[in-house]
């Protein structure tokens, strides 16, 4: 586990407007078509979580991922069985991608006993462990290390380590634990693939308030990784240079650090109404819509017919209606059948008084 | 032949290692260097791969083992100072204490904290932090106070399904010493009565099993009989132990070297009051370090914490009473 320093190679900076990588013709129709069918579903889901939100269904908060969806679901497509995904706040289409049933996602927003945190923890705080899905705690910055540690036991059990994926915005890059982390997967040279979605605004704090360098991919020097930058609101570019990240981590080149550009296209949750946006970012390059840019670049290259891309639309809209009343009809949690112990070990419980 | 505290610890690190390949240690300098206090020493060549040096990024250590700990693994973090796990508070808090509990899967992980004052060790390196983890809910907090508990107690610790913070005391590492390492333990969570006696219930833990040890030997010579309990175990709390014992006495004090708001002597005096007001012959009373940070100079240090002296005082008056 402790490296000697002379075998890291130089760490590489990638993904300019000329890189010859992102050629539509590397891509895989069939890919992009899932991908899109995913991003999709992630936004009808979304939409159903905020009506159910406004319904008065949804205790606390209601958090969207619109405008990330192309990036999220590009991640999590590159995700094999045994890998570890750790996802954060906006990734309902990568969570989707990595296998995430649309019922566990609702579950978790609603607090259902059935769904996998049980009530105990609600809307983006899920994931099931056991699967390689790790659930985010809410102080940024914290999930990387964890990551880093699943590889590590990996590499100690002498098992394949395939590749762990992350998430952060640019707000949680400020937290000294995102920096600790990304240092430690750079010392153990990890499989970490770690994506920074630039959304221009943590919370309501402009990027300008984060962070003085050009870009946050400048830091990828400084950790000794690869880096790669994309323009978060093209699906194919996300899919092509997560392909390639990925990729360079399983063949041992250690942690990959992509910084996506692009807006969040919504508030922090449903209770913001993002008032704080600059209106000319939205009318920017980095403030369209990555789904119906996705549907426009799909038609225009011939991947995708206008009828099939609306009747992938009215499928997933069933698909989504279906989970929506099997879960609504879920009971409550009861506070006389919880387990109020915190403790795995039963002989070490304090009777709670 | 004789072994110490220390080498305690480090003897149950080397038998947790070889007997479960799940095992490893991660911590500054435990590697080749054997850590700031040789708890390791000698480990990392004993165990190749499985004792490693990390970044100064106790966030990091702690959340990776973390991620170990839901893979299978057993981690063994040191903490190089009890003192700068604070920077690893989160994780410990609020990730590895409230795993099991959100997500079913259980986070094993062992924390070592090299805990309390020596003499010129100052504000940074000197605190004792049992109260701190005890408050949140899903952490096993464990004090052990001799050499013997130094040993079973780091054995437990590591095969125990829940974060444990084990508090090894510095104070005690060198000098205090046992014939031989223990064959079999009371089991976590139970206290000990370290002492019988009929006339006073004092019950401490840690270090100040020793400084309430002498007190007791002092106050034997003016004729009262103290009964010691060593609680071992901060969370859970062996309040029946220690209920039993006030049964038999009538009087408690309890003294920590924690820092005295909200901390383990406040608790077992509320479970006392709530649970046994009427084993009382006297209010009780509780004796801890002074709410300042630790101070430097051995002379101020000495004032700071409480000593074989300032007990005796303090368990005179509740048996003046």
């Amino acid at each position: 586990m402790q490296r000697l320093v002379e075998a890291v190679p130089p760490a590489a900076v990638t993904g300019g407007p000329n890189d010859p990588v992102l050629r539509p013709s590397a891509l895989d129709p069939s890919q992009l078509r899932l991908a899109y069918r995913w991003v999709l579903l992630a936004r009808l889901l979304d939409d159903k979580t905020a009506a159910l939100y406004r319904s008065g269904l949804v205790p606390g908060g209601a958090f969207l991922s619109k405008g990330q969806e192309a990036l999220s679901v590009s991640l999590a497509m590159q995700l094999q069985p045994g890998d570890i995904y750790a996802p954060l706040i906006r990734d309902t289409a990568g969570r989707l991608a990595f296998g995430e049933t649309i019922q566990d996602a609702l579950r978790s927003c609603i607090g259902s006993p059935l769904g996998p945190m049980r009530g105990r923890d609600g809307n983006v705080h899920r994931g099931r462990p056991k699967d390689g899905y790790l659930p985010m705690i809410s102080h940024l910055g914290a999930i990387p290390s964890v990551v880093n540690g699943a590889l590590i036991a990996r590499r100690l059990q002498g098992k394949p380590m395939g590749i762990g994926a992350t998430c952060i915005g640019d707000g949680g890059t400020s937290t000294g634990a995102f920096h600790e982390a990304m240092n430690q997967a750079a010392v153990e040279r990890l499989p970490l693939v770690m994506v920074v979605a630039d959304n221009q605004y943590a919370y309501s704090t402009h990027r300008s308030r984060q962070f003085a360098c050009d870009s946050l991919l400048d830091r990828a020097v400084g950790y000794g990784v690869d880096g790669h930058a994309v323009d978060g609101t093209d699906l194919a570019a996300c899919m092509q240079v997560m392909d390639r990240a990925a990729r360079r981590a399983r063949e041992g080149c250690g942690p990959q650090l992509i910084v996506a550009n692009l807006l969040r296209l919504c508030g922090h949750g449903e209770h913001d109404d993002a008032s704080y946006v600059d209106p000319a970012l939205k009318e920017s390059h980095v403030g369209r819509d990555c789904v119906k840019a996705a549907a426009d670049w799909l038609i225009a290259h011939g991947m995708a017919a206008p009828g099939e891309l609306s009747k992938m639309q009215t499928d997933v809209s069933a698909e989504l209606e279906k989970a929506v009343d099997e879960i609504l009809r879920d009971p409550a949690p009861d506070p006389n059948v919880e387990k109020w112990t915190a403790l795995a070990t039963a002989a070490l419980r304090e009777n709670a008084s | 032949m004789s072994i110490t505290y220390l080498e305690a610890i480090r003897e149950a690190q080397a038998r947790a290692l070889g007997e479960n390949p799940n095992v490893y240690i991660y911590g500054q300098d435990v590697g080749d260097f054997g850590g700031a206090f040789k708890a390791t020493k000698g480990l990392a060549a004993q165990f190749p791969g499985r004792v490693i040096d990390a970044p100064i990024s106790e966030d990091a250590i702690v959340g990776s083992a973390i991620g170990a700990a839901i893979q299978g693994m057993r981690p063994i973090i040191e903490m190089q100072f009890a003192d700068f796990s604070t920077v690893g508070l989160n994780q410990i808090v609020n990730q590895a204490a409230t795993y099991y509990w959100r997500t079913n899967v259980p986070c094993p992980i062992t924390i070592r904290l090299p805990c309390g004052g020596t003499s010129g060790s100052g504000p940074f390196h000197s605190q004792s932090l049992e109260a701190v983890y005890a408050h949140f809910p899903g952490l096993v907090v464990l004090t052990p106070a001799t050499v013997e508990d130094a040993y079973s107690m780091l054995l437990d610790a590591v095969a125990i399904d829940d974060p444990v913070i084990f508090c090894e005391h510095k104070f005690l590492y060198y000098h205090l010493k046992a014939e031989k390492l223990p064959t079999g333990a009371l089991p976590v969570g139970k206290a000990r009565i370290a002492r019988a006696g009929r006339d006073l219930t004092l019950v401490t833990y840690s270090a100040m099993l020793h400084e309430s040890l002498a007190a007791a030997e002092e106050l034997a010579t003016q004729g009262y009989q103290v009964e010691i309990v060593d609680l071992r175990s901060i969370k859970p709390l062996d309040t029946d132990t220690v209920m039993a014992s006030v049964a038999r006495t009538g009087r408690l004090l309890c003294v920590g070297e924690a820092w005295p708001w909200g901390g383990v002597t406040a608790e077992v005096i509320a479970r006392v009051v709530s649970e046994g007001f009427d084993l009382l012959d006297a209010p009780p009373q509780r004796l801890n370090a002074k709410d300042t940070p630790i101070p430097f100079h051995p002379r101020l240090w000495a004032a700071h914490r409480p000593t074989a002296q300032s007990i005796t005082a303090a368990a005179r008056n509740v048996l003046n009473y």
